[in-house]
C-alpha cells in the first residue's frame, strides 16, 4: 500500500532502489558488469547491491560487453533474469551482435518456447563534458530491432518504476538512462505498489497544453519541460509536452490524442535526426493525424556528424534555444 | 607453474645481466630523461584537469618505464597503436603533448596525423586497436616492407576483450609482423587481475602459437631490451609476440576514478618501493655516469615543459561551432551540407539580434 509519502531521491539513487526492490522481491534477479560490485557502479546507480545481496548476485564480470551480454542469455536460458549494465553508450556495440542476433530473435525462432527476460541498462546521451564514446544517444539501432523492448526514464520517479518494471518484463528491455540528469532529484514515492505504475509502454503527458505537441524522452524531457515554460511566457503559446518514455513500442495513441487536439508537432531528442526516432514518428503522426495538421511535424536533434569533442558538444545537442526555435517554425506555417 | 620476469636493473638501481637481452648501446640518460618529463607531463595534466582546463585525464602514473622503454625500442619506421594512457610513447614518437591535451580538454577527438609520427589515433574503446595493429602488419608483409614492424598497446583489462583474443590469433595464422604490449597495471578501474584471467597473461600467447614473455614493467631497460628484441624478430618474418609488463597504475583509473573505493593503501606503498624512474636515478648516481648537474637539468627542463603546457592549455582555442561538420565524409553529402547551412543561418539570427 502507498503511504502516499515520497522521498526526495536523485535518479541514480531511485534506480539503485528500484534494482534493490527487484533484487529483494525475486529471487532469480542479478547484475552483472564491469565495476558494479565494490566499486557500485561509475555512476554509482549499483552502489552497495554486492555488500547487501552478494557475489553470486551482483556479478563484476570480465570486462567484455559481448561476454556480459551472451552469458546474460545463457542464465536467462537457465530461469534468471539478469540486470547487465553497460558502462557507457558507446561501449555497447561490442555486444550488438549477441543483443541484435541472439536476445532479440530468440523467442521467434523457439516459436514462443524460450524466454529471456535480460536487461540491459545504458547510460545515454551527452552534456556531461566527455571525451569519445561516452555520449552517444544509440536507442535507434535497438528500436530497429524487432523483438527488444526500448524504454527511456526521464526522471527519478520514473527511473524507480520503469527499472522495476523492465526487469519483471518477459521481454528483453533495453533501458536508456538519461547520464546528465543522475544527478537531479524528484519525489518518488517508494512505498506505492509497482503495479499500479503507469505501464511500461505508455507515454506521459508531462505538461498539458493545447497549441503545439513537444515530444521527447530521456535528457532532454526537463529541457522541453522549461522550453514550454519559456514559450508560455514569451509568446503565450500553450506547449503540451508528452515524455515517450517507451521509443519501442511507441505509444501512439497517447502522441495521436494529442496532436490531433494541438494540431502541431515537434520531435526533440539528442540522437542524429537524420533516420532518428523522430522520422518514425513523423510518418506515423502524418498517417495518423493528416487532417489535424496544421504544419509538418519538425525534428530538432544532432547532427548527421559524430558526437563532437565537448567543447563544441552544447552546439550540438538540442538546448532550450533550439526546441523553442522549432515550436515557433511550426507556427509560420 | 613458474613465472619469469625479465628484469635488468633491480627496484633498488643494480644491473641485471642477461645474454639474451644485451643492452650495450642504450642511452639510460636519455631514457631517464623521457621519464621524467613524462612525469611532468602527467602531472601538469591533472592539475589542469583539477582547475577546470581539462575534462578528463587518464594517469599513466607508474608505467613511465613501460611505455618509455618500449617507446624507444621502436624504430623510426615502426608503427604503433595506442590504448588511450600512452603519453609515454607518444612523447617517444615526438607527438606534442599538446595533442593529447586537446584530446581530454575536449577540442577535438585527437586530430594528429597517424603517419607522421608513426603512431596512430588514441582508442577508447577496450582492445579495438589490436585487431588494426594486427591488419596494418599484414599489410607490411604484403608491401614486403621487412624494415617495419607494428606494436599494439592494451592494458590488462582488454585481454577479456573477444577483439584482443582475435588478434593474437589472426596475428599467429598470419605470421604477422606485430608485437602486443600489454602493459598489467593491475587493475581495470576497480576490477583486479583476478577478473580477467586465471593464467599470467604472457602465457596465453602460447595457446596461440607464439611466444609470451613477462618482463618487469617498472623497468625501463628490461621492457627496451624485451620489445627491441620482439620487434626484431617480428621484422625478421617470426612472427608475433605478447609482452606482458607487469607495473602497476599508481594513479586512479582516470581523474573522474576514486581508487580509495576499491584498493588498499598499502598495496600502492610497495609499489612506491619500485617506481620506474628513482631505480634509473640510483643507477646512474651510484656508478657516476650522471651527477648532480645532470638531474638538476633534466629537473629545469621538466619545469620548463610545465609552464609551457599550463600556458598552451589555457590558451588552446575552442573549435567553432560549424566545425562539428567538417571531416565527416571524404565526398560530398548533401544532408550533412543542408544541416551546416540551416545551423549557420541559425547561429546568424543571433548574431543579428545582438547587432
Amino acid at each position: 500500500m502507498s503511504t502516499g509519502d515520497t522521498t526526495k531521491l536523485t535518479l541514480s539513487r531511485a534506480l539503485n532502489e528500484g534494482l534493490r526492490r527487484s533484487l529483494d522481491t525475486d529471487p532469480k534477479v542479478m547484475i552483472m558488469g564491469e565495476d558494479v560490485g565494490k566499486l557500485g557502479g561509475v555512476f554509482r546507480v549499483t552502489d552497495g547491491l554486492q555488500k547487501d545481496f552478494g557475489e553470486h548476485r551482483v556479478v563484476d564480470t570480465p570486462l567484455a560487453e559481448s561476454g556480459i551480454v551472451g552469458t546474460a542469455i545463457g542464465l536467462a536460458l537457465r530461469g534468471y533474469r539478469p540486470v547487465c549494465e553497460i558502462q557507457f553508450d558507446g561501449f555497447v556495440f561490442p555486444a550488438t551482435d549477441q543483443i541484435i542476433s541472439q536476445l532479440a530473435k530468440m523467442r521467434y525462432r523457439s516459436k514462443g518456447q524460450l524466454t529471456l527476460p535480460v536487461t540491459i541498462r545504458i547510460p545515454f546521451g551527452g552534456g556531461i563534458g566527455a571525451v569519445e564514446h561516452h555520449s552517444e544517444s544509440p536507442e535507434v539501432y535497438f528500436a530497429h530491432t524487432a523483438g527488444l523492448r526500448v524504454v527511456a526514464c526521464g526522471d527519478a520517479a520514473d527511473a524507480y518504476t520503469m527499472i522495476q518494471q523492465s526487469i519483471a518484463c518477459d521481454d528483453p528491455v533495453i533501458f536508456l538512462e538519461p547520464k546528465r540528469r543522475y544527478w537531479e532529484k524528484a519525489d518518488v514515492d517508494t512505498t506505492a505498489p509497482i503495479e499500479d505504475a503507469l505501464p511500461l509502454g505508455k507515454a506521459r503527458v508531462v505538461v498539458e497544453g493545447s497549441d503545439v505537441t513537444l515530444l521527447t524522452y530521456g535528457p532532454l524531457v526537463r529541457t522541453c519541460i522549461e522550453a514550454a515554460a519559456a514559450a508560455l511566457e514569451a509568446d503565450g503559446r500553450s506547449v503540451e509536452v508528452i515524455d515517450l518514455r517507451s521509443l519501442s513500442p511507441l505509444d501512439a495513441g497517447t502522441i495521436a490524442a494529442s496532436v490531433a487536439k494541438t494540431g502541431r508537432c515537434v520531435v526533440a531528442h539528442e540522437a542524429p535526426v537524420y533516420a532518428g526516432l523522430g522520422a518514425e514518428i513523423a510518418a506515423r503522426v502524418t498517417e495518423q493525424c493528416f487532417y489535424h495538421l496544421e504544419a509538418p511535424v519538425l525534428r530538432i536533434g544532432g547532427f548527421a556528424t559524430p558526437y563532437p569533442a565537448s567543447r563544441v558538444e552544447d552546439h550540438y545537442l538540442p538546448d532550450l534555444e533550439r526546441i523553442l526555435d522549432g515550436v515557433d517554425r511550426t507556427f509560420r506555417f | 607453474m613458474t613465472v619469469e620476469l625479465i628484469q635488468l636493473l633491480t627496484p633498488e638501481g643494480e644491473r641485471v645481466d642477461n645474454p639474451e637481452y644485451p643492452l650495450d648501446d642504450v642511452d639510460i640518460k636519455g631514457l631517464y630523461r623521457d621519464m621524467v618529463l613524462v612525469r611532468r607531463v602527467d602531472t601538469e595534466a591533472i592539475a589542469l584537469q583539477r582547475q577546470g582546463e581539462l575534462g578528463l585525464w587518464a594517469s599513466l602514473l607508474g608505467q613511465e618505464a613501460a611505455q618509455v622503454g618500449s617507446g624507444r625500442a621502436l624504430s623510426h619506421r615502426d608503427m604503433a597503436f595506442p590504448s588511450y594512457r600512452e603519453h609515454g610513447v607518444a612523447w617517444c614518437r615526438g607527438l606534442d603533448p599538446m595533442k593529447l591535451l586537446e584530446l581530454f580538454r575536449g577540442v577535438s577527438h585527437g586530430g594528429w596525423d597517424p603517419e607522421e609520427h608513426k603512431f596512430h589515433l588514441y582508442t577508447i574503446v577496450i582492445g579495438d586497436q589490436t585487431l588494426h595493429a594486427t591488419g596494418y602488419a599484414m599489410g607490411i608483409q604484403r608491401d614486403g616492407a621487412e624494415d617495419e614492424a607494428v606494436i599494439a598497446y592494451f592494458g590488462d583489462g582488454a585481454t577479456s576483450q573477444g577483439d584482443v583474443s582475435e588478434a593474437f590469433n589472426f596475428a599467429s595464422v598470419f605470421n604477422a609482423p606485430v608485437v602486443f604490449f600489454c602493459q598489467n597495471n593491475q587493475w581495470a578501474i576497480s576490477e583486479s587481475n583476478e577478473r580477467q584471467t586465471r593464467v599470467p597473461i604472457y602465457q596465453r600467447a602460447a595457446g596461440f602459437g607464439f611466444p609470451g614473455v613477462r618482463v618487469d614493467g617498472n623497468d625501463v631497460l628490461a621492457c627496451y631490451a624485451v620489445t627491441r628484441k620482439a620487434l626484431k624478430a617480428a621484422r625478421e618474418g617470426q612472427g608475433p609476440t605478447l609482452i606482458e609488463a607487469f607495473t602497476y597504475r599508481m594513479g586512479a583509473h582516470t581523474t573522474t576514478d576514486d581508487p580509495t573505493r576499491y584498493r588498499v593503501a598499502s598495496e600502492l606503498e610497495t609499489w612506491k618501493l619500485k617506481d620506474p624512474i628513482e631505480r634509473v636515478k640510483s643507477y646512474l648516481a651510484r656508478g657516476g655516469e650522471a651527477d648532480g648537474s645532470f638531474f638538476e637539468q633534466v629537473e629545469t627542463e621538466a619545469d620548463e615543459l610545465g609552464k609551457h603546457i599550463r600556458e598552451a592549455c589555457r590558451a588552446m582555442p575552442d573549435p567553432t561551432p560549424l566545425s562539428i561538420f567538417d571531416h565527416v565524409v571524404a565526398g560530398e553529402n548533401a544532408i550533412i551540407d543542408a544541416e551546416r547551412a540551416q545551423f549557420a543561418a541559425y547561429l546568424d539570427q543571433f548574431e543579428e539580434a545582438a547587432r
